[in-house]
């Protein structure tokens, strides 16, 4: 099992939460959204939207189905254009310039087929110009840290279901953005390998001094993965809840999702998720 | 090899029936079957062996003919097919003078090509292109467009140019595409060949036909078939060799998971 705490420390997080001590100390937040609302047609999917994440911050964004979180997600992305509002990552506030902040991983893996797992997992660098060989000696030791040596050169078809999920993701990283932005990275796998990637990611975050924010519709792995967690309503979305997630990171999964504390909040979530159905 | 066994023992029945009938003078006498018209399979494999040089003379010239006029169309109805992928305006202007160049009978302008283009390989390429170029084309395009359209937005994430797109996602992605078109172009472009050289040629496989046809040599005529077909199975084969190293992703493999 590849806990995250095995992984080589970058910036350590460990004690996670707020205060956190040796984060940079920026004024300026990394993402504002400021009376964000878009619509496709008639139908409205944001409503007036506001959210702001400090650099570093780890995000989580949960809501039933349809809620719009993926196009929010798609919207600070830089892969659309919202209605109104304004929108702005690092201090780019075009679509381009947004994309050239953002990192985005889709609820699928998106491997190329016919590409070995490096080559996927290489394609940013390779679009930035570099060789198939410089690719390669940058992603490979990320293939070692990440519990993926040994299948640099299988096809995605012969990867399981985790370890085309953990290209992907290291695909994402590979793209050395300042901001990840991930959209149900988990949501197609089954239960057992849903909570090992889990565990495997808050160890993978934790090696990454980067901003991110998770789009999911799993309460448990908003508040296990994130230093914060926004409920938003129904369509059109609105934030809810706002709930800072309690435990430092660094412990078992098994261990954080059964703390009390941990359990109130989730059932706090959970209640915000139902109370806004009504 | 034991899936071979099925279609050779089929080929090798009807042949067997085909001999029966044209040797048997009674079936072949009930089936008013003349020898001059109906050559038995064994005097057509007696040709082969007699004629093997000048077969194979011709066959040389109609291979040269088939490989330029083929790679041509695949150059051309990639490059169209690139093109018409790229733009909507050219799509839109382009597309219903594709449909409306397959609907002219090549054979019927295939004499007039040789009235442009002369007497010697060029109206045979022209018409071999012709007839392969729609099938690689139509193909191609439909693969680049299939392309599951998550695929280039996630490039886009990863600072790809539009080209990068195209190179590293959407072109690999209609290889599978391009080959379906491709094999069906390879089986047609001996068929364009022969038209081509039935419309003015010295040499070449069809001209042959033509002139043992005027002799009433029939077992040669059949002859030169048979080295048509298997010309065209080759070329057939090859494609599907070549499919199964660069080709061998299913269409939308990259949907799943």
């Amino acid at each position: 099992m590849q806990r995250g705490t095995e992984a080589p420390v970058e910036e350590p997080r460990t004690s996670s939460r707020p205060d956190r001590g040796g984060a940079p100390a920026s004024a300026e937040p990394t993402i504002a959204v400021a009376g964000l609302s878009h619509s496709f047609g008639t139908l409205r999917v944001i409503e007036r939207l506001e959210l702001e994440l400090e650099a570093g911050e780890l995000v989580g964004l949960v809501g039933p189905s349809g809620c719009g979180k993926s196009t929010l997600l798609e919207l600070v992305a830089g892969l659309r254009e919202p209605t109104a509002g304004t929108l702005r990552v690092g201090d780019q506030n075009t679509t381009s310039g947004r994309l050239a902040q953002c990192a985005y991983m889709a609820q699928r893996d998106l491997l190329l087929p016919w590409l070995a797992a490096i080559d996927n997992a290489a394609l940013a660098p390779r679009n930035r110009g570099a060789s198939r060989a410089e690719a390669r000696a940058e992603a490979a030791p990320l293939f070692d840290r990440f519990g993926l040596a040994g299948f640099e050169l299988a096809r995605p078809a012969e990867l399981s279901g985790g370890m085309r999920q953990r290209v992907a993701f290291l695909r994402t990283l590979l793209a050395g953005k300042p901001v990840l932005l991930l959209d149900e990275p988990f949501a197609s796998l089954d239960a057992i390998t849903r909570a090992e990637m889990q565990e495997w990611l808050a160890g993978a975050l934790v090696t990454q001094a980067r901003s991110a924010v998770l789009v999911s519709h799993d309460v448990e792995e908003a508040l296990y993965l994130c230093d914060r967690v926004l409920v938003l309503s129904s369509r059109p979305a609105v934030v809810v809840a706002e709930l800072a997630a309690p435990s430092p990171r660094a412990l078992p999964r098994n261990q954080v999702v059964a703390d009390p504390a941990f359990v109130a909040l989730r059932e706090r979530a959970l209640w915000a998720l139902q109370e806004r159905r009504r | 090899m034991r899936r071979w066994l099925p279609p050779l023992a089929v080929i090798a029945a009807l042949l067997g029936l085909w001999e029966l009938a044209a040797r048997w003078e009674l079936i072949a006498d009930a089936l008013s079957i003349e020898p001059f018209l109906v050559p038995a399979p064994s005097d057509v494999a007696e040709s082969l062996w007699t004629d093997r040089e000048l077969l194979a003379e011709n066959a040389w010239v109609t291979v040269q003919e088939v490989l330029l006029g083929f790679a041509t169309a695949v150059a051309a109805g990639v490059t169209f097919a690139v093109a018409l992928h790229l733009s909507a305006v050219l799509r839109r202007a382009f597309y219903p003078l594709l449909i409306a160049s397959q609907t002219v009978p090549v054979i019927a302008i295939a004499p007039i090509l040789v009235v442009w283009l002369g007497f010697g390989i060029g109206p045979k390429l022209a018409i071999i292109a012709l007839v392969c170029f729609f099938p690689i084309t139509v193909n191609t395009l439909d693969g680049l467009r299939s392309v599951d359209p998550e695929l280039p937005r996630m490039m886009r994430t990863l600072d790809a140019t539009r080209v990068q797109i195209l190179r590293r996602v959407e072109i690999p992605a209609a290889l599978p595409f391009l080959f379906s078109g491709a094999k069906i172009a390879a089986v047609i472009s001996v068929i364009g060949a022969v038209f081509g050289e039935w419309s003015g040629a010295d040499e070449g496989l069809g001209h042959l036909i033509l002139v043992a046809q005027g002799q009433v040599q029939t077992a040669r005529v059949f002859a030169a078939v048979v080295v048509l077909s298997a010309l065209a199975i080759a070329l057939f084969g090859l494609l599907a060799l070549l499919e199964r190293r660069y080709g061998w992703w299913l269409p939308g493999r990259a949907r799943t998971a």
